[in-house]
């Protein structure tokens, strides 16, 4: 028996949208570094549903790429976020905007 | 034995020297300095090598290397010499040792100095051989970044306004190039190409090459510079430290008008021909408003760099009049500033490390404390303002000669630009030599040192010989500048595009006495 | 026969040259032996010069023939269809000219040894000399019209060097910079001149160029013409382009005698009777010009020459009186006659300004007449040599200036020309009146000198160069007697043969040119010399205010040029600098600086720095792209 594509892809535009509002709306760098990751993993989901629906795995393939990219973000991002939490004690992504012109 | 190849043993010996230096402990001056004046005299000496082995009856390039570079592209390093560009390696091969001579009195950041000199020589003699588009493109541009920081780091108080300055109106001229050449790539004959001599059979239509020629004119435009696009000058002559200014007076300038030889006039000579008075109109005005604005300057190097803008005038005039004599004039004419210009400058630097002002007023009664240097500062004047028998007559003689023949009433306001020439120099020898010395300071200098009688040598020995026999000078320029003008006046576009044409195509009636040359 | 091979030519240019390339270079080292190295150089050339004519008239070709020649020094410029090389033409016409600078240059340089003898620039002083004596001799010898003007601006230079040879004088600065900038503007012209003639001759040597004078229009010949004339009203003092001979004074006394009365100013006269056939050429107007030209100047400057007191200035203005004569005569045709007056001017004004120069030498530097008298008892060679110039330009006869002089006007008249007849022959008495008038108040009368100033003749290297030019200013006139030596039937294969009126005429005009200069003697000695002269003199002035107030002020020319062109030149110059440079251009510049700038400052507001921002502006961007997409793939 198989499930309908069109739910998976609900599924992954609502989390994707989720995705989006938290990101524009949470001000602890580590919560938006969450949202983030999901965004990525909506877009996951999509790969996996069309690479299933065509039965090709191209898809496939390209969620193994953005998992490697994710883990090489998470480890920068958060190498990042832990350094300017220990020097300016804070992880607010509204304090830490001293890089603008 | 083969013979060496001397062109590209030319371009790239100033940056194996540069890069020689750059393992010289930055604090042992004398040595840096040395090593910087005897690798220039090494580059010197390879280019008398190249001057040796040109030949002279030859139109075409030269010495030339092709080697593919970046073929997926159509990018290659391609480079030769005609009699044009010649000439103008020679100067930039001379000037660099008695410039790096003059920079004596640099003493602080020697090291980055004499680096920045040797890159400067290397990217100058480059642009002055390329042949690939892309290849001049990256010389063209790599040679404004050690000039910007020649004015920034080393120069007087406005320097940083002044190399800013410099920097933008020249980079906003080449971008405007840059987006012309990437337009011929893909418009050349076959394969899309950088190279000269396959992009010069480009068949174009007229109003392309309106735009196109006028993208490359604001480039050379700015270089040369003619009026209105010339307040960079002045800002960035005086502002440059002694070395910079006899670099960039000397050879900077002629890239545009090199430029305008090279690359504008074949390129798009139907554009070239229907602007050629309007052009001709900027020139005429440069001359005039050079030399006024010159006239009543206080500071005596601005009043060499306005100068400078009467003078290249002359050299575009003599470019664009379209007869071998003006253009055989014209390119002469920019070896003649090279020399006559770049001399002012020394000694108005050797002025300044005496007086530590360039202020006419400062001066007076000069000729009496100083008399070799009062004497050979006349000298160079009287070569500026073309006295006979010295050399910036001979130029401005067949460049006018050249004029006269196909624009006869021009010839009046050119020609009285060398009324002007008299007043504004003479004037200013006056003040600044000239009378009784009226300060302390005044007559307590001391007269020219052997190092700087090293450097204005040679020059005065040149723009004697060029005046007094020009011949072989002349004669390595004739053969190219005739292949310039016969193909600046021959008709590249078919009649159906090109209704507008003034003369050479059709009839070519009004072609004068050159059509008919060879 | 042989033909006439003058291979001494070249050296006569050289050597001087190498003399002055040695002085210049070497300086001091070499001034004990200076002067007479210079002299040697020059002395030598008019040996060389002497050998030359003498193989030149060894040439008896039928009507003279023959009797030139091309020397080929080497190929100069050459570019397209132009080329021009250095070639030595030696002509009579030439010849003459070498004789002349030589000969009289020999002698000033001499005189020059004992009265430049303090100076500490000595050596100098002859380099340039000689620098100047090697360039007239180009300009003389040039076989093109651009060889001329090489030798033509190199004169003016010297000429610039040696007025300004005491440049710490700001008058001497001042004067040596106007002299090269009026006489730059003569060269414009003449330069335009040289490209007329080259593009309708397509070559600048003097045969082609005479040769095609005669195919000329009538347009491009006046054309040409008059361009060269406006060279030569430059070099030559004319008007409107004369005021920098006056000024011109500042310089060393012996460069006054040598450059500016004997030899550079006549050079115009020499290029106006070399390019003859193209002023023939223009039918008349050409010609017209120039005579008209000359006979104004003669007689303008005779009137200032006659107001002044300083006595080099009244002999500038002489010199320059005396070169409208020449044009004068070139004017009506007389060539052989205008270069038989430029070499008896050159013998006598050399003579006088030499004069000058022992007097000032004297009176340690006096230059003006009221300060001094009678001084023929204290410097009676000074004195008897002085006189027999002032005799000579006074045109009594028989001394040199009473032929060339009554030739001059009895061509005129001979051309039907009596205007200018009358101009010439009024001008004669002027120039007796004035001339008297210096020789009356220096010389005669009781000894008056400045105070402290001890009087004595001059040294014997200064007088011995005196002598001769004073016995040349006496029978120098023997050179174009007819039918002895005859200049004009020398020059004819040149400049063709002046027509001379025939019967009884000459002997009137003659008669009527003598009495013009009894006249003038007469009337300057009722004024100067005779007892209540003073009386008559205040007298005149009173009666005649206005012209001797304009007269004395030099008829304000030098204000007129000053306030008409010099001042809103300037001003003009200040407007484009500190206006359309500054404010204009660098204006447009900085404001478009401005522009970016404050485009930055504006944009740079959207830089908050807050990521989220950047998000929803990102967010954004990709709703409107994507919607875009999908508008596009509906459409």
């Amino acid at each position: 028996m198989s499930i309908d594509p069109s739910y998976y892809l609900a599924l992954a535009g609502l989390m994707f949208a989720i995705g989006v509002v938290g990101t524009l709306t949470r001000r602890n760098a580590i919560v938006i570094f969450m949202f983030i990751e999901l965004m990525l993993n909506a877009v996951n989901l999509i790969f996996v549903t069309f690479a299933r629906m065509w039965g090709n795995v191209d898809g496939q393939v390209l969620v193994f790429f953005v998992l490697v990219v994710a883990a090489a973000e998470a480890v920068v991002g958060l190498a990042i976020i832990l350094v300017i939490a220990r020097r300016r004690e804070t992880s607010n992504v509204d304090d830490i905007s001293m890089l603008k012109w | 034995m083969t013979e060496l190849p001397w062109l590209d043993v030319v371009i790239f010996a100033p940056l194996a020297v540069a890069l020689a230096l750059g393992f010289v402990p930055k604090g042992r001056v004398e040595t840096l300095r040395t090593a910087a004046l005897g690798g220039a005299l090494f580059v010197f000496a390879l280019s008398i090598g190249m001057l040796v082995s040109f030949d002279a009856g030859e139109a075409g390039f030269q010495l030339g290397t092709s080697l593919s570079w970046i073929p997926e592209w159509g990018i290659g390093y391609v480079v030769g010499v005609d009699g044009v560009s010649l000439w103008m390696i020679m100067l930039t091969a001379f000037l660099t040792p008695l410039s790096v001579l003059a920079s004596w009195s640099i003493v602080e950041r020697v090291k980055p100095f004499f680096i920045f000199m040797l890159v400067l020589e290397s990217a100058l003699i480059g642009v002055f051989a390329a042949l690939d588009m892309f290849l001049f493109y990256l010389f063209w541009e790599a040679s404004l970044v050690p000039m910007y920081f020649l004015i920034g780091i080393w120069g007087y108080e406005k320097r940083i306004y002044a190399a800013m300055k410099f920097f933008l109106f020249t980079l906003a001229g080449s971008l405007l190039m840059l987006a012309a050449i990437i337009f011929l790539y893909f418009s050349a004959a076959g394969e899309p190409t950088f190279d000269y001599q396959s992009l010069l059979g480009t068949p174009l239509t007229l109003g392309t090459q309106r735009l196109l020629f006028l993208a490359f004119f604001a480039a050379f435009a700015v270089k040369v510079p003619l009026v209105p696009l010339h307040t960079w000058l002045p800002d960035a002559h005086t502002e440059a430290p002694t070395a910079g200014s006899v670099m960039l007076a000397a050879v900077l300038l002629k890239l545009g008008a090199y430029g305008l030889i090279r690359f504008a006039i074949p390129l798009f000579p139907d554009a070239a021909r229907e602007m050629t008075p309007l052009i001709m109109t900027l020139a005429i005005i440069g001359i005039l408003y050079g030399a006024l604005v010159a006239l009543v300057q206080k500071d005596l190097k601005r009043l060499i760099a306005y100068s400078s803008v009467a003078h290249l005038g002359f050299v575009v005039l003599g470019i664009f009049v379209g007869s071998i004599e003006g253009m055989s004039g014209g390119i002469l004419q920019m070896l003649n500033h090279g020399l006559s210009t770049g001399a002012l400058f020394m000694l108005v630097g050797a002025l300044y490390d005496r007086r530590h002002t360039r202020l006419i007023a400062d001066f007076g009664g000069l000729a009496k404390s100083v008399p070799v240097m009062a004497g050979v500062f006349l000298l160079v004047a009287l070569s500026s303002l073309g006295l006979p028998a010295l050399n910036g007559f001979v130029g401005e003689f067949l460049i006018l000669l050249g004029m006269y023949t196909r624009y006869s009433w021009w010839v009046i306001p050119a020609a009285f630009g060398i009324v002007l020439a008299a007043v504004y120099l003479l004037w200013a020898y006056q003040r600044v030599f000239h009378g009784e010395p009226a300060t302390k300071e005044n007559r307590g200098l001391s007269d020219l040192g052997m190092r700087e009688i090293a450097m204005l040598a040679p020059v005065v020995a040149l723009i004697v010989t060029i005046g007094v026999y020009p011949k072989p000078f002349l004669d390595r320029i004739n053969p190219s500048a005739e292949q310039l003008v016969t193909r600046m006046r021959r008709c590249s576009v078919d009649g159906t595009t090109g209704a507008s044409i003034p003369e050479a195509c059709g009839g070519g009636a009004g072609a004068g006495n050159v059509a008919e040359a060879p | 026969m042989k033909a006439f091979d003058p291979v001494l030519a070249p050296y006569i240019v050289a050597l001087p040259l190498i003399g002055a390339l040695g002085l210049l270079l070497l300086g001091r080292r070499l001034r004990a032996v200076a002067g007479l190295v210079a002299s040697a150089t020059v002395g030598v050339g008019f040996v060389l010069g002497v050998i030359v004519l003498v193989q030149m008239l060894g040439v008896t070709e039928k009507g003279g023939h023959g009797r030139e020649a091309v020397v080929r020094v080497w190929e100069w410029i050459s570019a397209g269809s132009f080329s021009v090389n250095v070639d030595l033409l030696v002509d009579p016409l030439s010849m003459v000219m070498v004789l002349v600078v030589t000969g009289v240059g020999t002698l000033i340089h001499v005189y020059s040894i004992g009265y430049m003898h303090d100076d500490p620039r000595y050596s100098r002083f002859f380099g340039y000399m000689n620098l100047f004596v090697a360039s007239m001799l180009l300009l003389v010898l040039a076989d093109n019209l651009l060889l001329l003007y090489v030798g033509w601006e190199g004169v003016g230079l010297c000429s610039y060097l040696l007025i300004g040879f005491w440049f710490e004088r700001r008058a001497a600065a001042g004067a040596a910079k106007k002299a090269f900038i009026v006489n730059r503007v003569g060269d414009f012209s003449f330069l335009i001149g040289i490209f007329v003639l080259s593009v309708t001759v397509s070559s600048l040597t003097v045969s082609s160029i005479n040769e095609a004078a005669g195919g000329m229009t009538a347009g491009i010949a006046t054309t040409a013409a008059l361009l060269l004339f406006g060279g030569a009203t430059g070099k030559s003092a004319q008007i409107p382009l004369y005021v920098w001979l006056p000024d011109a004074m500042e310089g060393p006394t012996p460069v006054s005698a040598l450059i500016h009365a004997a030899t550079m100013v006549t050079a115009g006269v020499y290029m106006v009777a070399r390019f003859s056939p193209v002023f023939e050429a223009s039918g008349g107007l050409a010609l017209g010009v120039v005579a008209w030209i000359g006979a104004l100047t003669a007689l303008w400057a005779a009137l200032m020459a006659a107001a002044e007191y300083d006595i080099k200035r009244v002999l500038a203005y002489s010199t320059i009186s005396q070169l409208g004569y020449m044009f004068l005569a070139l004017g009506v045709r007389a060539y052989s006659i205008a270069i038989f007056h430029l070499v008896t001017h050159a013998f006598f004004k050399a003579l006088m300004f030499l004069g000058a120069g022992s007097i000032m030498h004297s009176l340690d530097g006096e230059v003006d007449m009221r300060n001094m008298s009678g001084l023929r008892k204290v410097m009676p060679i000074t004195a008897f040599t002085f006189m027999t110039g002032w005799l000579a330009i006074s045109g009594i006869i028989p001394f040199s200036g009473f032929f060339s002089k009554d030739a001059i006007l009895a061509s005129a008249w001979h051309q039907g020309r009596y205007a200018l007849w009358a101009i010439g022959a009024g001008t004669a008495l002027l120039t007796a009146f004035y001339m008297s008038r210096l020789y009356f108040r220096i010389f005669e009368g009781d000894l008056k000198v400045p105070e402290g100033v001890h009087v004595h003749e001059s040294p014997p290297s200064m007088v011995g160069a005196l002598i001769p030019l004073g016995v040349l200013s006496v029978v120098g006139g023997v050179i174009n007697l007819p039918g002895l030596l005859t200049l004009d039937h020398f020059l004819e294969p040149v400049v063709g043969e002046s027509e001379v009126p025939s019967g009884f005429t000459p002997w009137i005009l003659g008669a009527i040119a003598l009495l013009a200069g009894i006249a003038g003697i007469a009337f300057a000695r009722t004024l100067y010399l005779l007892p209540g002269g003073a009386t008559r003199r205040a007298a005149l002035c009173e009666r005649f205010k206005t012209p001797v107030d304009a007269a004395r002020n030099k008829f304000w020319v030098d204000e007129i040029y000053g306030r008409g062109i010099v001042l809103p030149g300037k001003a003009f110059a200040s407007f484009c600098a500190n206006v359309i440079d500054a404010r204009l251009v660098d204006g447009a510049v900085n404001g478009g600086g401005r522009v970016v700038a404050g485009a930055g400052w504006l944009f740079r507001r959207a830089q908050s720095g807050y990521v989220r921002s950047y998000a929803l502006t990102f967010l954004f961007g990709v709703v409107v792209i994507f919607s875009l997409l999908v508008f596009r793939v509906a459409l």
